[in-house]
């Protein structure tokens, strides 16, 4: 495991990747102390005499937007947001997959089938109608829209795993403690689960990139979370229209977006690389 | 062969059949009363009761649903609450401008991400290589509506070379086909990599290098027809993807497609038309994993079915 890390530390991308996560974390952590305004404050200095937002200044950094709100500050409370949503909801999609690929590929059978057959089903349906749908039932707060999102994503985890378990389960080394009597705890926790935990830290990793897509697009569509919570994705909804006069309001919360869903990325494909055995050497 | 694709269109009817029950079970779950908003807030009791009955809201679920299976089997996905009309023409009426967008995403994103692919491939580990994998990286993290507002303020409002949305020309297709063919582009490249690292490591491609065969006959004639399989056979798994896609970019354009029909059909609770679209969608998807199956063992011999 440490010379896992060591070669993870070797890969500039993920340096890069890393470095970036920590300071949206730190954002989201302290952004009552760094944001120079409220994030809901309507300022009326914040608007033009004809009501239009400013364009980025010396006392609102990024500008302002419709609402003659500081933008820099709605952007540090909208990586809470993003970064709460990105992991609770990747997180309890893992678990949700890990689970279900888990007991499907241990017990097999029926059970096995009628788990596996479900997750076909759900690899039919187009992952984000159905979110849309999902929160357009539920009126959504964060939690929900994070409840949402693992109800869609934890399809692939559910299959990689499954796959996994399935190979393990066969290995000589299960039937011989099944022959000496372990008992299936045993069998499960000590014997199969510890050969999952790389795959699930690599999906647990790239999927929060996913994640963080899919909440900042399901706010773009207006069913994500409700204003006045400020998000990446709800900022460009509500400017949508304006855009063309004031595109800061949609380039720097789109910045945003694409460069925490980058790191996760540049992370999980450099931890997918350290811990794959059958990925060493190569490039 | 033909048990084979018996068997699969068997599954694929049983997994539509899933669909219908979750898209039902959903349409059920939506909170707004579809009678009260058809029949608007000054409406009396009995004219929501004749609605109800109308729409036959007022029947059990199971039977409810039977009736809604047995319809659709006649090609009826019901009718639209808000606008009157049938859902079937609807998505009709709405199908060949989607199915055009996902033709030029198709093109845009092979025309992006096989060449980039190779390229990368060839030049393992050196720059072009990690150039190319990062800027890949970089078309995959970006937000599509992101990236599809930015390149109409670019294209259409600072260089008004496009028309700034809407329908009708090759002009109107080339930047929506453009934003998803960026992203979906990250993917190919990525795949046409690795699966082109692992063909250039085979034996037959150093017989072919060692019998003094140019690298470019190399890699273009005898490596490419072996690596390309896998990416082609991602085109038809790609289906549910691009409908993701499709409904975030005809919205950001104005591309008057089945994903803005979804999108404007979710605002207004239409339920009939998000089912109708859901249900296509799913057997676009359903169609595409056949169609994957089928293709790759003409295209590769190796692959029998089974």
């Amino acid at each position: 495991m440490s010379s896992a890390l060591n070669r993870l530390l070797k890969n500039k991308l993920a340096i890069f990747g890393l470095a970036m996560i920590s300071l949206f974390a730190t954002a989201a952590v302290f952004a009552p102390f760094i944001a120079p305004h409220p994030p809901d404050k309507q300022f009326f200095e914040g608007l033009t005499l004809e009501g239009a937002p400013l364009a980025p200044n010396k006392t609102f950094w990024l500008g302002t937007d419709l609402l003659g709100r500081s933008l820099f500050s709605r952007l540090l409370h909208g990586a809470r947001t993003s970064l709460i949503i990105g992991i609770a909801a990747n997180g309890a999609a893992v678990f949700i997959g890990a689970f279900l690929g888990i007991v499907a590929g241990y017990l097999q059978g029926l059970p096995g089938t009628a788990i596996m057959r479900f997750t076909d089903l759900m690899m039919a349906f187009p992952a984000l109608l159905l979110a849309i749908a999902l929160a357009a039932i539920f009126r959504p707060s964060l939690w929900i829209v994070a409840l949402v999102i693992a109800l869609v994503n934890w399809v692939q985890v559910a299959r990689v795993i499954y796959s996994q378990t399935v190979a393990l389960a066969a290995q000589e080394y299960i039937e011989a403690a099944r022959s000496i009597g372990a008992a299936w705890p045993r069998i499960l926790f000590i014997h199969i689960v510890p050969h999952l935990w790389p795959t699930l830290l690599v999906w647990g990793t790239l999927g929060i990139s996913t994640t963080v897509l899919l909440e900042a697009t399901l706010s773009f569509l207006g069913v994500g979370v409700r204003p006045p919570t400020p998000s990446w994705g709800g900022i460009i909804y509500e400017s949508q229209s304006y855009f063309l006069d004031a595109p800061w309001l949609v380039f720097f919360p789109g910045t945003a977006i694409l460069l925490l869903s980058l790191a996760f990325n540049l992370v999980g494909d450099a931890l997918r690389d350290v811990l794959d055995p059958t990925q060493r050497g190569r490039g | 062969m033909l048990i084979f694709l018996a068997q699969r269109l068997g599954q694929s009817v049983i997994i539509l059949i899933g669909v219908t029950l979750i898209t039902f079970g959903l349409a059920f779950l939506m909170p707004a009363d579809p009678v009260r908003m058809l029949a608007g807030r000054s409406a009396t009791q009995a004219t929501v009761e004749s609605i109800r009955k109308e729409l036959g809201l007022d029947q059990p679920l199971p039977v409810q649903y039977l009736k809604y299976l047995g319809r659709l089997a006649q090609g009826d996905l019901g009718r639209s609450y808000k606008q009157k009309t049938q859902v079937s023409e609807l998505i009709l009426s709405r199908l060949p401008a989607t199915l055009l967008l996902m033709a030029g995403t198709i093109f845009f994103e092979l025309l992006i991400g096989l060449p980039a692919g190779i390229l990368a491939a060839t030049k393992r580990g050196r720059f072009a290589d990690n150039g190319i994998m990062a800027l890949s990286f970089v078309g995959v993290s970006i937000p599509q509506f992101v990236l599809g507002l930015l390149l109409l303020y670019v294209f259409a409002h600072i260089l008004p070379i496009f028309p700034l949305g809407g329908y009708g020309t090759l002009n109107h297709l080339l930047l929506p086909a453009l934003t998803l063919g960026i992203s979906g582009g990250g993917w190919y490249s990525r795949m046409m990599r690795s699966s082109m690292v692992d063909v250039l490591r085979q034996d037959f491609i150093r017989t072919a290098r060692s019998k003094g065969l140019s690298e470019l006959t190399v890699v273009l004639v005898h490596a490419l027809r072996n690596a390309i399989l896998p990416v082609i056979a991602m085109v038809g798994l790609d289906i549910g993807i691009f409908m993701a896609g499709a409904v975030v970019v005809e919205s950001v354009y104005g591309w008057p497609g089945i994903g803005q029909l979804a999108w404007q059909a979710i605002q207004m609770v239409d339920i009939p038309i998000i089912m109708g679209v859901t249900l296509v969608a799913a057997i676009g998807i359903v169609l595409g994993n056949l169609l994957a199956d089928l293709v790759i063992p003409f295209i590769d011999p190796r692959v029998y079915l089974r």
